[in-house]
């Protein structure tokens, strides 16, 4: 299947000579949630401006739902709706008249049904007279996304959507990407909180220094990348690995009260059982077991820390 | 064509001059008449006809040339400056819009107002002075043509600036000048044969000598001289509006 989004050799240095995509190659699926991770200043928004039309490409090619961005810009545009990370609002506009404004700005005919369903999806509908300037930052947020919705893209960029937004809200906001993946749309999510990458994501990207570190899906880089480890509360503190455990990779932890073993379960299918049996030949006691799954937090730094 | 997008820049643009319609109908009104009791009633009362015309009704196409190419100007680089300045033009450039669009929607609002408040000016003045206007169609077109060429020139200013200074600049600096050296208040044959010379490179001359021709059959240049500068701005306006699109320039990154 032809993606959706395909960015080939993308480079741009901008003017002042900064350098900040570096032969970015991407492939985005159709339907997919894509969650694109880096640091500040890694490269995400101005690839998406790269996308969108806001940035000017120093060389390289895209193209959207195998349209060319540039020869095909009416096309691709029209497919493409953009959530940026700036609250960017005219200020004494009424909520509909700002989203109706964005729907005619992308060359679509009036359709008060599909706007009033976008508002009140996003609980804006009892809001739609007021002006922007009334609403609470949580709610400006929301309208952003309407307008980016009103015109009913293929496509959905969304640069950092909760930024600022309290847990409910937030909640809210994955619960309605959700629903917009079932309806087909393809949505590309950047974003600083990982735990929103780990609850949406079919896929992730991770970018540093304008560069693509790896593309995974997200059960593929937990796998590759994902540790676990196995603590044991011990009855008695160690002041050393008895002997007997030596040829296990332990560490001590707790002033000697806790054990620890870090492990890959995808490699070492059967080593929980022998350790325990290790364990239990060698005389010690333990009281209680707890096992950690690394986070994609953690293999998100440990991924920006190596390069 | 998107038409749709034409009309949404359009009337967005509209709908910022209905919500402060008292005080866009308001100051050309009173400034006109301002105007005419200081310049037409206590000096003009004290000057002798220009060529066989009084001098309040003289300065009336001065005075409509005045205002519609500050309005113009202010309105169009406005309309264009504030949507970059509070980042709303993300918009605009990311939507399926071609230049021509882009253009239609901002410079059309700009020019509608423009040709608005003109009417208003007139109107005004038709209670200072007997109004005579021999040629009614060219004088909408001299309008039309102005209006439509500086409110290009004003977005031309928006996109350039990246200050609310610099926004200001050309307007105060240079616009207001030409138009108060162009003849506004006077036929240019009333200066010294060098500032003669020297108003010539003025472009605001020819607007006022065509448009003051259409009202009383008199001009200081050729009718056609007039309209051909007038085309000639126009289209250097056109061309380099597109060119600040197309190449993105201080709207792209």
């Amino acid at each position: 299947m032809s993606p959706i989004l395909s960015i080939k050799n993308l480079n741009k240095t901008f003017a002042g000579g900064f350098q900040a995509l570096k032969n970015v190659n991407l492939d985005i699926h159709k339907g997919e949630i894509f969650a694109l991770l880096g640091p500040n200043g890694a490269g995400k928004t101005t690839l998406i401006g790269c996308v969108t039309g806001l940035v000017n490409l120093t060389s390289g090619h895209i193209t959207v739902d195998g349209h060319d961005i540039y020869k095909d810009y009416r096309k691709t545009r029209k497919l493409i709706g953009l959530v940026p990370q700036e609250l960017a609002v005219e200020m004494f506009e009424p909520v509909l008249g700002t989203v109706n404004f964005s729907r005619g700005l992308f060359g679509m005919a009036p359709h008060p049904a599909h706007v009033e369903s976008v508002l009140k999806k996003l609980s804006l509908w009892e809001k739609r007279k007021n002006s922007m300037l009334t609403l609470s930052g949580g709610m400006k947020r929301r309208v952003m996304i309407a307008k980016a919705l009103s015109h009913e893209p293929q496509v959905l960029f969304l640069d950092e959507p909760t930024a600022g937004v309290d847990v409910e809200l937030r909640r809210d906001m994955w619960k309605q990407i959700r629903e917009l993946k079932s309806l087909g749309v393809t949505i590309i999510l950047t974003t600083h909180y990982i735990e929103e990458a780990e609850e949406m994501a079919d896929r992730v990207g991770v970018i540093n220094k304008g560069e693509i570190i790896l593309t995974e899906t997200k059960q593929d880089l937990m796998q590759k990348f994902g540790k676990k480890e196995l603590l044991l509360d011990l009855e008695n503190s160690l002041d050393s690995i008895p002997e007997k455990l030596s040829h296990w990779d332990l560490k001590l932890k707790s002033e000697g009260r806790r054990l620890s073993y870090i492990y890959d379960a995808a490699k070492e299918e059967y080593s929980i059982a022998r350790l325990l049996s290790d364990i239990a030949s060698s005389g010690l006691n333990y009281k209680d077991i707890h096992v950690y799954q690394s986070k994609l937090e953690d293999i998100f730094i440990e991924l920006v820390k190596d390069k | 064509m998107n038409f749709y997008a034409i009309k949404a820049i359009y009337n967005f643009e509209m709908a910022r001059t209905w919500r402060t319609l008292a005080e866009s109908i308001a100051t050309p009104v009173v400034s006109t008449s301002l105007y005419f009791v200081v310049f037409g009633s206590a000096i003009g009362s004290r000057i002798t006809d220009i060529e066989g015309i009084t001098y309040a009704a003289f300065i009336v196409p001065g005075l409509v040339m005045l205002s519609i190419l500050n309005e113009s100007v202010n309105n169009a680089s406005f309309g264009v400056y504030m949507p970059k300045f509070t980042g709303t033009i993300y918009e605009v450039l990311t939507a399926p819009v071609s230049y021509i669009e882009i253009l239609c929607g901002y410079v059309g609002a700009a020019a509608t107002k423009s040709l608005v408040l003109s009417a208003l000016i007139l109107i005004t003045a038709s209670f200072f002075v007997p109004l005579e206007i021999q040629h009614p169609f060219l004088m909408v077109l001299f309008l039309i043509l102005t209006a439509v060429s500086f409110s290009l020139f004003g977005f031309i200013i928006g996109v350039w600036a990246d200050s609310w200074a610099k926004l200001q600049i050309i307007p105060m600096l240079v616009i207001t000048p030409l138009i108060f050296l162009g003849g506004s208040f006077y036929s240019i044959h009333m200066l010294p044969d060098i500032w003669q010379k020297i108003s010539l490179f003025n472009p605001v001359v020819y607007l006022i000598s065509g448009f003051r021709w259409s009202f009383y059959e008199q001009s200081d240049v050729s009718l056609w001289v007039s309209l051909m500068m007038i085309s000639a701005f126009l289209t250097i306006c056109i061309l380099l509006a597109r060119w600040m699109i197309k190449t993105g320039y201080h709207l792209r990154s």
